[in-house]
């Protein structure tokens, strides 16, 4: 399973693939060691010496800035050493195959791999093809997984809730191509969320996703009546026109999150969205920038989560 | 080359015979049973103690990769695989590049097939043009040039009316169509069982009504167009008792599994092992446990190896992006040994089901041992365990689910024609 492929013999985190599989602790490690962090940021000089001397290559098959940038701030911020490919643009299209590429930058002695690529399971093979000092993070594979975004997202949670076990969670938007879904759930049913919620018309739900464990809504009223934490996910584009979704208008009508459907949530819930956001399509304008938005400290707690991580994989 | 066996279990599924019998070998044929005919000297001898003394197995669905795919594997090597996995004839689907359309190409594959030691070869034509279910090939000619049998390979026909008239032109000269049941429109850019595995992983879904929807249009046209079909890889639970429907009306219609999909679910394909990328995909348990119970009871008329030799480059990819299909020639025999010990059926089912079975399907003269027969034989060692490793098969593709895992059943002799093709010695 895929748990062993993550963890060294001892236990300790080697690999941050996926959620999936991650025990409780490595999850708690995670988060308490990004608090930790999160002062960095805030000094006048943003830097520990924790991984002076080590190279780290943001491996990027897919195009993201974003993404990219959170990972290479990270990086920075302790002191790595960092490398930015978009790989998409070059070997892959002069035929290189993708194990090739990690082989040639091994041998440049990197230290940690940051892969995001459109396939799912893309990281997996790299972790199972690199040398046994160096280490891989999942920046996105496909639909499976973002396990920092997910990692970010619990940080949030525990910021501002102080734990996962008295909570009701939903998780609204296109679940079916998300792997930021994916890794939320993994982590929320790990962490002990004792309800969590997905809302989302059938089309943009994977059958069987009871099986992870969560409850299906595909009313917004419904699904978000009373909870804690709104987790909104992003549309794309292409898909909010055409065999999945009628049209923009009517997702927003019936998904998108209004001042007055988040009523129906507690009055100290809070609304979360890993960006960036579609304003008038699945959230709007008013929610986005209101009181109980949280999106902007999500992007602050990204960077720590990430410090985290790396140190974490640096050190064992 | 007379040939005397001596001292083994003879399993003749055709002729009921399950017993510690001699055979003898002449001029290709068996010449006699339990006792030589008068004035025979055997040339060799063997000595078949503890062994299983069966027909050649016979392999409804085995890509030698010629002509096209000459970087994946060779003729060569495959054929020699298929004898190491104790095979003596198979079919070898269309889908070559350029595909089997043309009396020209079947002709030209028969004959390198020929020149070489090895299986005998029975092509299956492309039922269209370049397989692109547009236009029907010249099935008369080709069947002519020695085509058995007519299939779309892992294609679909997506225009119905050409499947209607692919059908209708068949069965105008009784001509087997085999189709693989595939919606393409549900199948997609899918590349996995629609179920609770392909949710957590994040795997665009292939849902069972890809197969049952295509299934039920392939047996609603059986009835207008008289055509006999072959249904290729059946992987449903729903699938199977559809086709046991049709059998029950009495629909010529008949069926066969990948012997892969006797044994592997979709929790197999965790971690993303690009080996488990095969088409159709393994579905649920309860979809696996329907196909092993419809083996039993003879609702599966065959079991073959789809035997899919892929190159690395191909396979050491993210799993979607891998190329699907498993090396499996080399396994047919032990996967369909280990259905028999684990469902507690007898060893001469499982040798029907890779032997008589199959050849009846084929129409050819082979899968039994009576006097007079072609002397077509496997002689195995149904005890010995071995190891599935990239050294252990003689296949060149080295994408097996199974790699690393131990199997029980060796092949030990493969006699084509009364010539022993293939011998693996004792302690190797």
């Amino acid at each position: 399973m895929s748990a062993n492929l993550q963890l060294n013999d001892d236990g300790s985190l080697r690999h941050l693939l996926s959620l999936d599989g991650l025990p409780a602790r490595i999850l708690t490690q995670i988060l308490d060691t990004a608090a930790g962090f999160l002062s960095v940021s805030e000094q006048e000089v943003k830097k520990v010496p924790l991984l002076r001397g080590k190279a780290i290559f943001n491996l990027f098959f897919e195009p993201s800035t974003r993404t990219r940038t959170t990972f290479e701030i990270a990086a920075k911020r302790l002191s790595a050493d960092v490398v930015n490919l978009n790989i998409g643009a070059s070997s892959q299209s002069k035929g290189e195959t993708l194990l090739d590429t990690v082989a040639n930058l091994s041998a440049m002695h990197a230290d940690m791999f940051i892969v995001r690529h459109s396939s799912a399971g893309a990281a997996h093979l790299i972790a199972r093809n690199v040398a046994d000092h160096i280490r891989v993070m999942n920046a996105g594979d496909g639909r499976h997984a973002h396990p920092t975004q997910g990692l970010l997202d619990m940080f949030t949670i525990r910021h501002y809730k102080g734990g996962f076990h008295n909570l009701r969670i939903a998780i609204v938007g296109d679940i079916l191509h998300s792997r930021v879904a994916r890794s939320q759930i993994n982590a929320l049913t790990t962490l002990g969320c004792p309800e969590l919620r997905v809302v989302a018309p059938k089309t943009l739900l994977p059958h069987d996703v009871e099986g992870m464990g969560v409850h299906v809504y595909h009313r917004l009223e419904e699904g978000i009546k009373d909870v804690d934490v709104v987790m909104m996910l992003r549309l794309q584009n292409e898909r909010m026109q055409g065999a999945l979704l009628p049209s923009p208008q009517e997702y927003y009508k019936y998904w998108g999150l209004t001042p007055e459907k988040l009523r129906l949530a507690k009055p100290d819930a809070i609304v979360m969205h890993p960006g960036p956001m579609n304003r008038g399509v699945e959230i709007d304008s008013d929610v986005a920038d209101g009181r109980q938005s949280v999106i902007l400290p999500q992007v602050t707690f990204g960077i720590a989560v990430r410090m985290a991580v790396m140190s974490i994989l640096a050190g064992n | 080359m007379k040939i005397h066996i001596k001292n083994g279990r003879l399993i003749d599924p055709k002729n009921g015979i399950d017993a510690e019998q001699d055979i003898y070998i002449a001029a290709g044929r068996i010449v006699g049973l339990g006792q030589a005919p008068a004035d025979f000297h055997a040339n060799r001898v063997i000595d078949a103690e503890g062994l299983v003394v069966c027909p050649g197995l016979v392999d409804l669905s085995a890509r030698l990769r010629e002509p096209g795919f000459e970087y994946m594997a060779t003729l060569e090597s495959e054929m020699r695989a298929a004898a190491a996995g104790g095979v003596t004839s198979l079919a070898c689907p269309p889908d070559t590049d350029p595909p089997l359309d043309e009396p020209g190409l079947v002709e030209m594959l028969k004959f390198r097939a020929k020149s070489m030691p090895g299986p005998r070869v029975y092509p299956v034509g492309a039922l269209t043009w370049k397989l692109k279910g547009e236009r029907i090939t010249e099935m008369a000619e080709l069947h002519e040039a020695g085509c058995v049998a007519f299939s779309q390979a892992d294609t679909a026909i997506v225009d119905t009316l050409v499947l209607m008239r692919a059908m209708e032109y068949a069965a105008t000269f009784g001509f087997p169509v085999w189709l693989r049941p595939r919606d393409a429109h549900l199948v997609k850019d899918g590349v996995a069982h629609d179920g609770a595995v392909a949710a957590r992983l994040g795997l665009p879904p292939i849902p069972v009504a890809s197969e049952t929807i295509a299934l039920a249009t392939i047996i609603l046209l059986m009835k207008g167009t008289g055509a006999r079909v072959h249904v290729a890889r059946l992987s449903s639970a729903e699938a199977i008792a559809m086709v046991r429907q049709a059998k029950a009306e009495g629909l010529p219609i008949s069926c066969d599994v990948n012997a892969h999909h006797l044994h592997l679910t979709e929790l197999d394909l965790a971690d993303f092992n690009p080996n488990c990328h095969l088409y159709p995909p393994f579905r649920s348990q309860r979809d696996r446990d329907a196909i092993r119970a419809a083996v039993a009871d003879g609702t599966i008329d065959a079991i073959c190896s789809d035997h899919a030799p892929v190159d690395d480059d191909a396979k050491e990819l993210p799993f979607q992006e891998a190329e699907p299909g498993a090396t499996g020639v080399e396994l047919l025999l032990p996967l369909t040994l280990r259905w028999a010990r684990e469902h507690g059926r007898p060893l001469g089912q499982a040798v029907d089901l890779i032997t008589r079975r199959p050849a009846e399907l084929l129409g050819i003269d082979a899968g039994q041992l009576g006097l007079g027969a072609p002397a077509d034989l496997c002689l195995f060692d149904p005890e010995t365990w071995w190891q599935v490793t990239r050294k252990s098969l003689h296949s060149l593709g080295k994408n097996s689910p199974f790699l690393g895992m131990e199997v029980q059943g060796q092949v030990r002799y493969t006699i084509i024609d009364g010539h022993i093709d293939f011998e693996r010695h004792h302690n190797h």
